[in-house]
């Protein structure tokens, strides 16, 4: 499978980076030669297999329902979680106005 | 013989330096001085991104003085370390070597990290890698690259010293740290450690905690240490590893002492030799140095079996799926919002501002993995791409389950060529991901794995050999690499010259 460059501006815009022509133009054959090598994979047969989900087997843990239980991962944390906001106003996260 | 210049000092491995600061032959804080002062000198390896003299001498201070007052020290006690840029250390400028998170300062430390300094190591500074630990020649980073030091015999020519863990395995190389941690994702402790003569272990998946470190693809990532002799990454690997439970991968198992447990008698033990690694175009070199790895493995008493691993030639395709997949999900989080780099055009939106800051933020290297990954993520590709991909890994992870029953470990190739020069690869990104085809299997597979030196090539630049073990089984792995390390005599070094 190949990608043009509607495509991959498509794929840009669904990650949210954006790309003006000229990386768009260069993007499309290095998408395209590292794609068509992963093709390879389609020799595989599969059929009889189910895709991993876990490399090592183990089992999901619930933590105690207690606030607080370990202060990094707890609350009363929020000076700390504004520290690197590249804005923060009021307790909050600033971000641009939003009208839909 | 004690040791007292400066020069002498920063030739001292952990457990030598360890065993000197408990026994009174040096000081934790004269160690911390040696190599803070070889760190400052090295600036043209670009292996730092930050340098923190001062942890250095903090953590060396309390060492001395826990000494002092006749206190139990730690297992890294008076050791100074690198840290490799990944790790989210309080305080401390922590970027993965990206623009995007330029300037961030974690609030809390990452748990590896932290184990560490609690068992008596100090920091010597942030060590470069590849941006977002993307790349095998430490050539993506905003920083700028890593400079071997490592030269041809007879040449003043720079060469890589591979990635991602680039700056952590130059800087052991060149002597300005004694140890440093890695991560790997791919090959990114294994590749760089076997481009620069040292020794590089990444265990089990889960024996690490994932975190505060920052996300590359969660189900590969792990951190393992990275020094010149198998001993000292035994002993460092045991101050790393443990249960976290703030990660949900974390292995609950007790953590064995692996380094008092090193035992190079190989006898009784199996050697695989995957067959399907004997890849067309491999360098001869590359083949000698395994047909000696497999002479010294015998001589420790092994027998060296051939065994079949039949699904390795999709390992590096499957990866290239996953590990971008992965990626383009633990990527969405950097958006100009929480931390990091913010870039608002003017009026801007938003969505606006989110595309602006990741165009702006991301090096061309991340932003390609990150439309793969969102390619074979996106509506109509998963099954094509992602699921098949992780039925691969399936194939690959049980190819090793079946070999199992054939040997205890398997010997192969770290790479498949020594380390080249800088450009040489870089223009071609599928070139660059070839380097990790011996290494990328038991990634997939989340097995224990390490890279040993095994000899300089004609052009004096060092190889290495890797060993690949069961899962939980780093022991098994670490004996076969002192049986290689104690066979090969590897004593070489990069002549100074930066």
């Amino acid at each position: 499978m190949s990608v043009d460059k509607p495509t991959v501006a498509k794929i840009a815009s669904l990650a949210r980076i954006e790309m003006d022509d000229a990386a768009l133009e260069r993007m499309v054959p290095e998408l395209n030669n590292i794609l068509g090598w992963i093709e390879q994979l389609g020799e595989v047969d599969t059929s009889a297999v189910e895709p991993m989900t876990a490399v090592i087997p183990n089992t999901l843990r619930l933590r105690e329902d207690e606030v607080n239980a370990d202060p990094k991962t707890g609350g009363d944390r929020r000076e700390d979680i504004l520290a690197n906001a590249p804005v923060a106003e009021h307790g909050f996260f600033g971000v641009p106005k939003v009208i839909e | 013989m004690m040791p007292k210049n400066a020069d002498e000092l920063t030739q001292l491995g952990v457990r030598e330096i360890r065993d000197g600061v408990a026994s009174g032959d040096f000081t934790a804080r004269e160690i911390a001085e040696a190599f803070n002062a070889a760190v400052e000198q090295a600036a043209s390896l670009n292996a730092f991104i930050v340098a923190t003299p001062e942890k250095a001498l903090e953590a060396a201070d309390a060492v001395d003085d826990a000494r002092a007052s006749g206190k139990d020290l730690g297992p890294m006690a008076g050791v100074p370390i690198g840290m490799k840029d990944l790790f989210c250390t309080k305080g401390v400028q922590t970027t993965a070597a990206s623009h995007i998170l330029e300037g961030f300062v974690p609030q809390y430390e990452s748990t590896v990290s932290q184990k560490l300094w609690d068992a008596g190591a100090g920091m010597l500074g942030k060590l470069n890698l590849d941006q977002f630990a993307m790349g095998s020649s430490n050539e993506t980073s905003y920083f700028g690259n890593v400079t071997s030091p490592w030269r041809k015999t007879g040449s003043n020519a720079d060469f890589v010293a591979g990635g991602s863990s680039g700056g952590s395995s130059a800087s052991v190389a060149a002597r300005i740290c004694p140890a440093a941690t890695g991560t790997d994702t791919g090959g990114s402790i294994r590749q760089p450690a076997a481009f620069t003569g040292i020794v590089g272990v990444k265990p089990t998946y889960g024996r690490c905690s994932r975190c505060g470190v920052v996300a590359f693809a969660s189900s590969l990532d792990q951190a393992g240490p990275m020094a010149r002799s198998v001993e000292d990454c035994a002993i460092m690997l045991r101050a790393m590893a443990g249960f976290d439970p703030k990660d949900s991968t974390s292995l609950d198992l007790p953590v064995p002492d692996w380094a008092s447990a090193l035992d190079a008698d190989l006898r009784g033990k199996k050697v695989g030799i995957p067959r399907e690694y004997r890849m067309d175009g491999t360098d001869p070199e590359i083949l000698d140095s395994w047909e000696r790895g497999k002479e010294w493995l015998r001589d420790a008493g092994a027998e060296i079996v051939d065994v079949s691993l039949p699904h390795t030639k999709y390992a590096l395709p499957a990866y290239y799926i996953i590990a971008p997949a992965e990626a383009s999900s633990n990527l969405a989080r950097y958006d100009g919002v929480r931390y990091g780099l913010r870039d608002l055009p003017e009026g801007a939106g938003l969505q606006d501002m989110y595309a602006a800051t990741r165009s702006e933020g991301f090096g061309d290297e991340v932003k390609r993995r990150i439309l793969i990954g969102t390619y074979v993520l996106s509506a109509g590709f998963y099954d094509a791409y992602y699921n098949q991909a992780q039925k691969v890994r399936a194939l690959v992870a049980r190819d090793f389950e079946q070999v199992w029953n054939e040997c205890d470990v398997i010997l192969a190739p770290t790479t498949p060529t020594a380390a080249f020069s800088p450009g040489a690869q870089s223009d071609n990104p599928l070139a660059m991901y070839l380097n990790d085809v011996f290494a990328v299997p038991a990634s997939l597979a989340g097995l224990p794995a390490m890279s040993v030196p095994a000899m300089l090539n004609g052009d004096g630049l060092p190889l290495g050999l890797q060993i690949v073990g069961k899962p939980f089984d780093e022991q098994g792995v670490m004996n076969a690499g002192l049986a290689i390390e104690q066979r090969a005599g590897f004593t070489a070094k990069p002549e100074r010259w930066w």
